[in-house]
């Protein structure tokens, strides 16, 4: 039975169908459904955990344990990861591991472009790279078995096309997995100095017998085709190469860690012009040239963005490798052309982050930032975020400016949301007391990790499996970890939250305001939508800078949309002239 | 031979444009083609402008339509038309929600929205089919569902037959509200 899976899906199907019992991730685009799906199959274990590096940390576990493990992440979660990702390369594995590394060239949903298949080679363990959801499913069954083959953790890196694009997969039954038994085997498990060393040289000669393996394997194969051209690639960019110079011979990868180089050898002596296309980084073409080889690959395609068909046949044709003309497109941008606007991602009417920011803009504060939907804070009309890295990262830079600069410090507030704060923000925070700092801190509470699609973390009270769960309680949490200033505020409460924020920016330790409201996409009780009394409004603008998608102003006057209105009344307590008002209350 | 068909669709994040490729997708399969469907997640689905890629043929390889190459542009709001009308081939058919979804540089005073995008795509492809998908759909039951009258315009426009859409929608959809969609879909399949 052939089934439309996206690559997501199918890495799901295929750790189901290849005896993974356990499964941990953080969600991060554009890995989130990975763990989604393969949590509804029967008798498998999976887990939301707090942050990538717990979340391969429990799949250790599961594996010394003996059990079958898949523990994915997107591109920056490796980086959480990495530490024990390298050294879990040392110790080997019992049970087979697979770390799903979900890579993002064009920076769809990501703060960087980062090609994780450095990592790899950093870490001196197999990569492989599937390039549609057929081979997404089947390489999660090879990485497992090269795992407990070659005993090392193995990289299945994809990227947003892979991930997110869907294409038919042979859909197979679940083959009964073997658990092993768990042994005590200090010298492999316990990276002490002295078994360091001895590990680390398993690690060369277990690097060596994977080349091998690499020069073997059916995951990389050559199809002759004509030999003017030929063109080594691996996932994704194997699919614009069919396209682009479908007579072109291919040296296709299905692994790239460690390559195989008497392959590449042996097709690179067969072809007249050796090119190498890869997304991002030179990684196959660095390598392919430090073997001797005339290569071309980074002068012919761009180090940065996706790749298309279009693009390959543009630098192909640059480089007279082709002759092939671009397709003539049907608009000519001419110059009566109009202007296309641009529609970058806001946050949704009735978003409760909308309140906390607007105060935070009127106020003139310096605000650093984190990661999640609220990162939204920064674009305009609201514009008021001065900063954001990665997960967890707003309280240490306000502690840091305020060490730097006091006087800065005083009109700064680190803003971070509930599922951020529980994967890297606790211990910000914990350092902003031990070092007396006297940083104002926003947990954004909304219940949930919004801008992954809503799954549930420590807070929320459930488990990815459906299970009640005991819910952290944020007040205790920050008291706890030495905050004695801890306050809620409604965010869709101007005044309210703008007080508090005054209060705590002028108070000589550490505050934390958690400002809580459900995100406005759960649902939950509907409210009246507002109306404009069109008599009283002056057309002043004042309520299109709350950023709101549901607010217009035309022809001097505002106008709501009822339908996408979800009478959060922020605009309602922003207009001076009292022409906004919810449906069915009195508006004097 | 099954004749490759590239269908780009275009809309604003939450119109239900993954919906309709995924239907898309389905009544392909059940017509014999290979299948390809990008989508976009995450960030970018907050409200901004949305892609979604449906390529057809005896063997897709390419998840990604080029420019110039897409035999229709179907936009589920007027200004995401305008935007990718550089993807469609010449000679090739957009068909477009005659809906307006300002978007914030507008909304703010800081761009202006164009104001005939549908007299312009009228001069530069005589294939152009302007869909009031709101309005039908609200009278088929739901406004919801402007999404499904939209894919029956574009249905009559592929080498598809009517049934198997059908089947493809009540695979996807939920039992209650199938008979809107199927009403929706019928409505965009007869829409003139």
């Amino acid at each position: 039975m052939k089934e439309l899976l996206s690559g997501n899906e199918a890495i799901a199907r295929g750790a189901y169908e290849h005896g993974v019992a356990v499964a941990a991730a953080y969600p991060g685009t554009p890995s989130t459904e990975i763990l989604e799906n393969f949590a509804r199959y029967p008798g498998v274990y999976a887990e939301w955990a707090p942050n990538e590096k717990v979340a391969l940390e429990v799949g250790i576990g599961a594996s010394l344990a003996g059990a079958r493990v898949l523990v994915a992440m997107k591109n920056v979660g490796v980086n959480v990861a990495a530490d024990p990702l390298v050294t879990l390369a040392y110790t080997g594995v019992n049970g087979g591991v697979v770390l799903v590394s979900a890579d993002d060239p064009g920076i769809h949903s990501s703060q960087n472009e980062q090609d994780n298949r450095r990592y790899a080679f950093f870490a001196k363990i197999p990569l492989l790279e599937p390039g549609d959801s057929q081979e997404a499913k089947e390489m999660v069954g090879i990485a497992l078995e090269i795992s407990e083959l070659y005993d090392t953790p193995v990289m299945l890196r994809i990227t947003t096309r892979v991930a997110h694009s869907l294409s038919f997969v042979e859909v197979g039954d679940p083959q009964p997995g073997e658990v092993k038994k768990y042994a005590k085997n200090a010298g492999k498990y316990v990276m002490l100095p002295v078994f360091a060393r001895m590990r680390r040289v398993a690690v060369e000669k277990r690097l060596a017998a994977l080349k091998e393996y690499s020069g073997k394997s059916p995951l990389n194969r050559i199809e002759w085709r004509e030999k003017s051209v030929g063109v080594i690639t691996s996932g994704i960019s194997y699919q614009y190469v069919r396209e682009a110079v479908p007579d072109a011979s291919v040296l296709k990868l299905g692994m790239t860690n460690p390559l195989p180089e008497e392959l590449i050898r042996q097709f690179a002596g067969a072809v007249e012009r050796l090119i190498v296309v890869e997304e991002l980084e030179p990684f196959i073409e660095e390598q392919v040239r430090s073997m001797g080889l005339n290569v071309s690959g980074k002068e012919i395609v761009p180090y940065t963005g996706e790749l298309n068909t279009g693009i390959l046949i543009a630098g192909f044709a640059e480089k007279g490798i082709v002759k092939k003309e671009l397709p003539a497109a049907a608009v000519p941008v001419a110059a009566e052309a109009p202007a296309v606007p641009n529609r970058p991602p806001v946050m949704c009417p009735g978003c409760p982050h909308r309140g906390v920011f607007y105060a935070l803009r009127r106020l003139g504060l310096t605000v650093t930032g984190d990661i999640g939907c609220y990162t939204l804070g920064a674009l305009p009309p609201l514009e008021a975020m001065d900063s954001c890295i990665c997960m967890g990262a707003s309280i240490g830079i306000a502690h840091g400016a305020a060490k730097a600069d006091p006087e800065l410090g005083r009109r700064t507030v680190a803003v971070i949301g509930d599922s951020t704060f529980l994967h890297s923000g606790m211990t910000g925070l914990l350092n902003m007391v031990y070092n007396k700092g006297s940083g104002t801190v926003i947990i954004l509470d909304n219940g949930t990790t919004a801008m992954t699609g809503h799954q549930h973390h420590p807070g929320t009270g459930k488990t990815l499996m459906g299970e009640q769960a005991p819910a952290v309680d944020f007040e205790l949490l920050t008291r706890a970890l030495g905050v004695r200033r801890v306050k809620v505020v409604d965010p869709l409460n101007l005044a309210e939250t703008e007080e508090a924020v005054l209060a705590e920016i002028a108070a000589a330790e550490p505050s934390v305001i958690i400002s809580r409201r459900p995100c406005v996409l759960l649902g939950g009780a509907a409210a009246p939508v507002v109306l404009v009394r069109a008599d009283r409004c002056t057309g002043c603008r004042i309520c299109v800078r709350l950023g709101c998608p549901a607010i217009s102003v035309r022809d001097k006057t505002a106008s709501v949309d009822p339908i996408t209105c979800t009478g959060c009344g922020l605009c309602v307590q922003v207009c001076r002239k009292g022409a906004l008002a919810k449906e069915g209350e009195p508006d004097d | 031979m099954i004749e490759p068909v590239d269908v780009l669709m275009a809309g604003v994040g939450g119109q239900g444009t993954i919906l309709a490729s995924r239907l898309l997708a389905l009544a392909a399969r059940e017509s014999g083609y290979d299948v390809k469907v990008s989508e976009i997640h995450g960030m970018a689905q907050r409200g901004g402008s949305v892609v979604t890629q449906v390529r057809l043929g005896e063997k897709v390889y390419a998840p990604l339509i080029p420019e110039g190459k897409a035999d229709v542009l179907l936009a589920f709001e007027k200004l995401e038309a305008l935007r990718l009308l550089r993807f469609l081939k010449p000679g090739g058919i957009v068909i477009v929600n005659d809906q307006v979804i300002y978007p914030v540089p507008v909304l703010v005073g800081a761009a202006e929205y164009p104001a005939d995008i549908v007299g312009y795509i009228r001069s530069v492809t005589p294939n152009a089919v302007v869909v009031e998908a709101l309005d039908i759909a609200t009278r088929c039951g739901s406004p919801r569902a402007a999404n499904v009258v939209l894919l029956g315009t574009l249905a009559r426009s592929l080498p598809i037959a009517r049934e198997v859409w059908e089947i493809a929608l009540a695979w996807r959809i939920p039992s209650k509200l199938l008979a809107i969609n199927k009403a929706a879909f019928a409505a965009g399949y007869e829409y003139k």
